[in-house]
């Protein structure tokens, strides 16, 4: 069993098998991070270049050191040093960089499909580390690395995603990931904030977040966009932390071993308060590194087919 | 000059349907009749057009296309825009309001004018604005724009979001009989929407526009139209509920008529999961139940017209990501294969296929067009109804090359094209199959 996907561009294109062999792929590599010498030769003589057309510093972060630690060549362009603003296109900007004999492309977009559409029109290796509202599939991966890693197994589990769905790439991610592996997902936050259609991927919505948590083992929370508040999405901060704020009184309905996880950057006291963040229930820290063992476990995997 | 089409299947909806010869004199319509070639084939002063195995028909009319000229000549010119018309069959065509500047003003309107007559191609039929600027707050010179030959008024693109704007626009237009055309938007419901709201843009994580934004802006122009008595034009009617609602506003006897474009009766939403841009137009594709919706309406004449929203955009422009890349397609040279389809399936005959093209679209915006009656000009199209083509791009007569047909095999093709009597356009050798 061998992978088979020039690009990795979205949870929803690759099989479970896919899915079991990039986690299996990630396993060694965690141990690599723990070692004095952090370095191992797999992507030794490769060209890694990050394309960060939005800010990010966890995931380019992870993305970089994840390279460094394969022994990859790696850059990173963000839109302050990139041609953008000057008027070329981006198709023109990353066949730019790609002359230059790129191997690995990271790319991370405001726009849903950047990714998919730039993959079709170049030779490198394309991994979509954020587009939009569509995906954000290295997210699910150290997600679900994180889950199997605390729970032994993801089949079976009961998982809630809390919060602005709609707007949330991760929250697709994980939920094409987490369904595809055998687990049952919960989406909860107010009606805004969840599509419509989204049961049709196979998702149980609530709008209340005392039943979604009901006996569940995990649960992602999910960044409140500060900056949708004046949208109509929600009336004020202040309700939706009191309606859909994780607490220690809520976290109660859950499984004693609930895991609480948060791609980050945190919102302490709105979508998470302080205590659940620092209790021994949050992994969101085990998240940030196991990261960094996926996206080497990924890239080891896409470089073994040039 | 005389000119006699002979031995081809004449569809003249409504008035002829069947084997005629056509005989032209002086760029108009003579006469239409089975027997002329056997009493005319002497004459030595006779031009002949042989026809056998093809339709002859009125030249088609388009109640909606962008011709980008002036201010976009990157796009589309009215030449170009003009020989992709006729290539398409199209002898009329009446374009937007929506170009730099807008069409709000007498010196526009006899600007565009004035380069159509250049192009000696098809009749280019100028819309004028509703309101200055197409901004939506006061009225642009509508009985000036009227005067200088504008068929129509509308802001295209840009809804008058103003309700009272838009009564007094219908009240003023009504003394003029101009048609009123809005572009049905909500665009506070449609806020940074790229495609239809639902399940694909729920997977592909694109901001929607969903459905409502249309239906809500089509039941409010219907009630205005039914208040002040004004002549409604609803373009590219895309949804269940919008054909609901014409269909018994019609019923009611609001003067009211509607469109659809061949793409909102060919594709769905499915057609944007690849992110392709040239899937992209406003309103957007919808759903299957959608588009039986406006086949259904195009059956029962709740909607009168096929137009294209004939929309050029720049190669460069379409490469954009799909949230920023311009909304629209180019239609004027695939309508007609697109329309023929229905035929196909039993959506409609043949001769209400013509009449969606030709006649219905002249009546709805009182032009002399789309007819073969004697003394009418002579603009007309000959169709070869079985010849299959492979759509490629490259190929288009027009500036742009946004279709989402590409690579799509059509059956049904212009042949030849006459505007005035005059061959405008005819098929090259090279593109025959």
């Amino acid at each position: 069993m061998s992978f088979k996907h020039k690009d990795v561009l979205s949870i929803a294109a690759l099989s479970p098998e896919d899915v079991a062999l990039i986690l299996e792929a990630a396993e060694p590599f965690k141990e690599v991070s723990g070692r004095e010498i952090k370095k191992v030769p797999a992507l030794r003589g490769k060209t890694v270049v990050n394309l960060f057309f939005e800010p990010s510093t966890r995931t380019r972060t992870s993305f970089e050191l994840a390279a460094k630690r394969l022994s990859a060549d790696v850059i990173t362009v963000s839109p302050s040093s990139s041609s953008v603003v000057k008027g070329e296109t981006l198709l023109d900007t990353i066949r730019n960089v790609e002359s230059m004999q790129t191997d690995v492309l990271v790319l991370r977009h405001s726009s849903a499909g950047a990714a998919t559409t730039l993959a079709r029109r170049v030779r490198s290796s394309v991994i979509n580390a954020g587009d939009g509202w569509h995906e954000h599939p290295t997210q699910a991966l150290l997600d679900l690395f994180t889950i199997q890693e605390k729970k032994g197994g993801l089949r079976g589990l009961e998982v809630a995603i809390v919060g602005d769905v709609a707007h949330s790439r991760v929250a697709r991610s994980n939920v094409h990931a987490l369904t595809k592996m055998g687990a049952h997902v919960r989406v909860a936050g107010p009606p805004t904030m969840i599509p419509a259609f989204f049961e049709r991927l196979g998702v149980r919505v609530f709008h209340h977040l005392d039943e979604a948590l009901s006996g569940v083992d995990v649960i992602i929370t999910l960044r409140l966009q500060l900056e949708r508040q004046g949208r109509s999405l929600f009336p004020s901060i202040r309700e939706y932390s009191r309606l859909y704020g994780l607490t220690a009184e809520r976290l109660q309905r859950a499984a004693t071993d609930v895991l609480v996880m948060h791609p980050g950057p945190v919102n302490r006291g709105i979508e998470i308060s302080h205590d659940v963040a620092d209790s021994r229930s949050a992994v969101i820290l085990d998240q940030v590194s196991n990261g960094v063992a996926v996206r080497m476990g990924l890239m080891y995997l896409l470089s073994q087919l040039h | 000059m005389t000119i006699l089409i002979t031995h081809g299947h004449v569809i003249d909806p409504g008035r002829w349907n069947g084997e005629a010869d056509v005989l032209i004199d002086d760029g108009r319509i003579k006469a239409v009749d089975p027997k002329l070639h056997v009493k005319l084939e002497k004459s030595a002063s006779l031009t002949i057009i042989e026809a056998k195995g093809l339709i002859v028909c009125p030249g088609f009319v388009d109640l909606h296309v962008h011709f980008r000229e002036p201010g976009f000549e990157y796009k589309e010119t009215i030449a170009t825009g003009s020989a992709a018309a006729v290539a398409g069959g199209f002898t009329t065509v009446c374009c937007m309001p929506n170009t730099r500047p807008v069409n709000d003003s007498r010196s526009v309107t006899e600007f565009i004018l004035a380069q159509a007559a250049l192009t000696k191609k098809a009749r280019v039929l100028p819309i004028g604005a509703i309101t200055k600027g197409s901004k939506g707050e006061q009225l642009a010179e509508i009985g000036d724009l009227y005067e200088a030959g504008c068929v129509a008024i509308s802001d295209d693109g840009v809804p008058v979001m103003n309700s009272l704007v838009m009564r007094r626009a219908m009240e003023y237009a009504s003394a003029f009989a101009l048609p009123v055309i809005d572009h049905c938007e909500d665009s506070h419901l449609s806020q940074d929407g790229s495609m239809n709201e639902g399940l694909v843009s729920t997977e592909l994580g694109l901001p929607g526009i969903p459905k409502a934004a249309e239906e809500v802006m089509v039941a409010r122009n219907i009630a205005l139209a039914e208040f002040t008595g004004a002549r409604l034009h609803l373009p590219h009617v895309s949804t269940v509920g919008s054909v609901r609602m014409v269909r018994e506003a019609k019923a009611r006897g609001v003067a009211v008529t509607a469109e659809a474009c061949p793409h909102h009766f060919s594709l769905t939403e499915e057609a944007v999961r690849s992110y392709d841009a040239n899937a992209k137009m406003n309103p957007p594709l919808r759903t299957d139940a959608d588009v039986l919706a406006v086949k259904d309406g195009l059956r029962d004449h709740t909607i009168d017209v096929v137009a294209t929203d004939h929309a050029p955009h720049a190669v460069q422009e379409k490469q954009w990501p799909f949230d920023s890349a311009p909304f629209g397609i180019i239609g004027l040279e695939t309508a007609l294969p697109l329309t023929l389809n229905l035929v196909e399936e039993g959506v409609l005959t043949l001769e209400q296929a013509v009449a969606k093209l030709t006649i219905a679209p002249a009546r709805a915006f009182n032009l002399p067009y789309g007819t073969l009656a004697p003394g009418a000009e002579a603009d007309l199209v000959l169709v070869n109804p079985n010849a299959a083509w492979v759509v490629d791009p490259a190929q288009s007569y027009s500036l742009s090359r946004n279709t989402p047909f590409a690579g799509w095999t059509m059956k049904g093709r212009v042949e030849k094209t006459l505007v005035g009597g005059a061959v405008v356009y005819e098929t090259l050798p090279r593109q025959s199959r």
